[in-house]
Formats: C-alpha cells, sequence, structure tokens
C-alpha cells in the first residue's frame, strides 16, 4: 500500500520534470517559466504532511541538482526546506479551498527565488537583488501560482484516489483478520 | 498525545539529518571529491529519453498547425514569391559573374574558410534549464557522437556556448548569456583582449557584456567584431561572439567596458553545431 504511493509519487516527479524542461519552456511568458516542481512538492508537503514535503523536496532538488547544478545539494536543501514548511500548513487543509495552497505556494516561490539569489548571485557580487526580484522572482511567483490553481486541482485527485485505495486495502486486510 | 509529541520530534530529526546530508553533499562536491559524474549519468539516462521524444512531439505539432495556413494566404505568397524568384534570376547571373573575381580575391587576401577546417556535429536543443536564473540546455547528442567536455558549441556564424556536461546521449550545453559564463575575447582590428561575460540583466536587451577591453588610441568603434581570443583556455581561436554596440572608458582610464550585441540569436535557438575538436587536445599535439 505505500510502495503503491511510493510509484505514483515517483511517477509525478519525473512526469513533472520532463514537463519543465520542454513544455512549460515554450510556455514561457517574457522568458520567465512557472516552477512546477515547486508545485508539485508544496502541493504535496500540503496534502500529506511533513514527512512527505520533506522527502519529495529532497528527491526533486536532488534530480535537480544532477541534471546539472554546479553544486551537488544545494535544490535538495532548498526544496526540502519549502517541502517541510508546506508540510507544516498541512493543518490548513480542506479539500476544495484553493486559497490556502495559492498562497503557500507564492510565499514557497518567494523563498525558493530569495535562496536562489542569495546563494548564487549574491555570492558572486550581483547585488542588484531589486532587479532581479522585479524581472524574475516576481514573475515567477505570480505565474507559478496561476499554473497551482490548476496543478493543485489534479494533484489533489490523485492524492484523494491513492488515500481511497489505501483506505479500502487496509479495511480488508482488516476484515480479513 | 505522547505517540503524537514522538512523531513531531520524528520528523524535526529527519529534517535535521536531511539538511546535514544536504550541507555534506554541497561540501563534498565543492571539495570534488564526490564522484558525481555516474550519478548524474543516471539521472540523464531516465529523464532525457523522454525530453527527446516530447521535443519530437512539439516540433510535429508545429509542422502540423503551420500546414492550417488559409489557401488564400499561400496564393498570396505564391505571387509574392514568383516575382521573388524572377528577381533572383537576375540577381544569379549577375552574381555568378562576380564569384569568379570573389574566388580571386579571398586568395588575394588569405581569408581561411572561418571555422569550416573544423569537424561538426549537428545538435538539437531537447531542454532547456528548468529554472530561469540560468541559461544552460541539453542537446541531443552525446559520449557516443564523440561529444566531450569543454568542446564548443556554434550556430550559425557565432558563438552559443560550452559543453559542460556529457551523458551518453545527451549533453549539457552552458551558453556565453549565462550569468556564469566568462570568455576571453579580442576585438579583430586591434587583437585587443577583453573578458566578454554574460548578465542576466543584459538577457532582456538581448546583449553581453565586455570588460577589461585595453584601447589606448580610441580605436575601437560601435560595430567592432569581437571573436574569441588566442590566449583562451578552452575557446578555439577566431569564432566570432559578436559586435560592439556600447563602449565606455572605466573609471580607471586604462581599459573599457560595455555591451555587445551576440551574432546568435538566442531567443530562437533549435539547432546547434558541436566543434569536436578541442583547444587543449590541439596544443597537446
Amino acid at each position: 500500500m505505500r510502495m503503491q504511493r511510493k510509484f505514483v509519487l515517483l511517477l509525478l516527479i519525473l512526469s513533472c520534470f520532463i514537463l519543465q524542461g520542454t513544455v512549460l519552456k515554450t510556455l514561457a511568458i517574457g522568458s520567465i517559466s512557472p516552477n512546477l516542481i515547486l508545485i508539485l512538492v508544496i502541493s504535496f508537503g500540503f496534502m500529506c504532511g511533513k514527512n512527505t514535503g520533506l522527502w519529495m523536496g529532497f528527491w526533486c532538488g536532488l534530480i535537480l541538482d544532477l541534471l546539472g547544478a554546479e553544486l551537488i545539494g544545494f535544490y535538495a536543501l532548498v526544496y526540502m526546506i519549502i517541502g517541510f514548511s508546506a508540510g507544516c500548513c498541512c493543518k490548513l487543509f480542506y479539500d476544495d479551498e484553493l486559497r490556502v495552497p495559492m498562497v503557500v505556494t507564492a510565499a514557497g516561490d518567494l523563498i525558493y527565488g530569495g535562496l536562489v539569489y542569495g546563494m548564487q548571485f549574491l555570492l558572486r557580487g550581483r547585488t542588484d537583488f531589486l532587479y532581479y526580484m522585479i524581472r524574475i522572482i516576481i514573475p515567477e511567483m505570480i505565474y507559478t501560482v496561476l499554473l497551482t490553481v490548476v496543478m493543485y486541482k489534479i494533484f489533489l485527485k490523485i492524492h484523494n484516489k491513492l488515500t481511497e485505495q489505501e483506505m479500502k486495502e487496509r479495511d480488508s486486510i482488516w476484515l480479513r483478520k | 498525545m505522547k505517540n503524537k509529541h514522538d512523531w513531531n520530534l520524528k520528523s524535526k530529526h529527519i529534517l535535521v539529518i536531511m539538511v546535514l546530508v544536504c550541507v555534506s553533499l554541497m561540501l563534498l562536491t565543492f571539495a570534488a571529491k564526490f564522484p558525481a559524474n555516474p550519478v548524474r549519468q543516471v539521472a540523464g539516462f531516465a529523464i532525457v529519453p523522454f525530453q527527446n521524444g516530447l521535443n519530437k512531439v512539439g516540433t510535429a505539432l508545429d509542422g502540423l498547425t503551420s500546414g492550417f495556413r488559409s489557401k488564400n494566404e499561400l496564393v498570396k505568397e505564391n505571387k509574392k514569391l514568383q516575382a521573388k524568384v524572377d528577381e533572383l534570376t537576375t540577381e544569379n547571373s549577375r552574381l555568378t559573374q562576380s564569384i569568379t573575381e570573389l574566388d580571386r580575391l579571398q586568395k588575394l587576401y588569405q581569408l581561411d574558410q572561418q571555422y569550416s577546417e573544423y569537424d561538426k556535429v549537428a545538435a538539437e536543443i531537447i531542454a532547456k534549464n528548468s529554472g530561469n536564473w540560468y541559461s544552460t540546455f541539453t542537446i541531443n547528442r552525446g559520449s557516443e557522437d564523440g561529444i566531450l567536455v569543454d568542446q564548443n558549441v556554434i550556430a550559425g556564424s557565432g558563438l552559443v556556448g560550452i559543453v559542460t556536461e556529457v551523458g551518453k546521449h545527451w549533453a549539457t550545453v552552458r551558453s556565453i548569456i549565462d550569468d556564469t559564463s566568462n570568455v576571453s575575447a579580442m576585438t579583430v582590428s586591434t587583437s585587443a583582449n577583453c573578458i566578454v561575460s554574460g548578465d542576466l540583466r543584459l538577457i532582456d536587451e538581448g546583449k553581453l557584456q565586455f570588460i577589461h577591453l585595453k584601447d589606448d588610441d580610441d580605436k575601437i568603434q560601435e560595430g567592432e567584431k569581437i571573436v574569441t581570443s588566442s590566449v583562451s583556455e578552452k575557446f578555439l581561436k577566431g569564432i566570432l561572439i559578436g559586435y560592439v554596440s556600447e563602449i565606455q572608458e572605466d573609471p580607471n582610464n586604462l581599459t573599457k567596458t560595455g555591451t555587445l550585441t551576440p551574432a546568435v540569436d538566442f531567443q530562437h535557438l533549435q539547432e546547434v553545431l558541436v566543434i569536436l575538436e578541442r583547444k587543449q587536445t590541439k596544443e597537446a599535439e
């Protein structure tokens, strides 16, 4: 029962990665594309809790690192922290409520942008924070939040299906005893 | 109640442990002792084939939509093209005459055929960097096609970037407009060295920055050709980077900085050529 969930999550992670580098890049507005991987991590962290968020963030970040970051472990750390923080908001989780995940995604993307800027641009002497804020961080946040409206519903459906199935299996085992 | 408390403690503990794992991973790769390459190969192996396929679907769809253009438009276009054909035939006959002259002049100037002397491999861009901060991309050729790290990548007439990572059937290229890219370059007329560096802030304008240009006699004007320098460690000599679009004196009165327009249109880049020769192997021979 846990295996099935893990398998589905792995498939989701891989498909998000494939979409991110190809389809979302062609949907880019002003060379800014939304961050689907962040939506995935935050959605599942938000729906399933701290542990899931933490592990989802870690694996997504690690794949990002392996696919061409200079420093392995950086994105893993960033996404892990974001996933964990999203998991902390799990208590606010209601089925059809869209506003909370949108706010959480917005905050998560801001944290993500800030951390990437702070660790990889500021340290190289690019001090023009306001420019990066207005040109990249804010547009990316807005676009990501807009995409959340669509993606969150899809992820929620997958999550509900999985939970339903797990419940069924657990019941049947319990009944067999 | 106690159980719940334990659970909270546990996920906190996992967080701390994983943070430590990440930090140590970073330190390890920073110290370059962690054998990251095999792991990277695995990640590339899992994702690149799909990106390749998806990209093919994308191009197929592109072709399909362009087939839906209305008939009227095509008729108009046909007329226009017919006119152009007439125009071109006359021009062609004129040009064939001047070709022999050109041949002679080329020999006279010893204008070597810019980079046609190098072996090249054509590759398609199949994915771009997933974030918005960097300008790297993945191409669909890898070590099986003879691609190695540090090979130069060109498109059309200009320099695109350099290969930073190679898998079996894919390679990652860092373009020269990337924020972390620095290329040792020189001007064509005075052979003065300078550094061409990418800057995220200039990408919107489609420009690059150059710094540390020595130009005591104010000879460099706008439109000056900038090519890769002979002293560069990784870039082959004489590949066109772009044209100077702005130049100004540094506060130290010794060097100049400015912006240049790259010869390659990075916004609409789809196919690139990888030069199979590497600078370092060339030197070694």
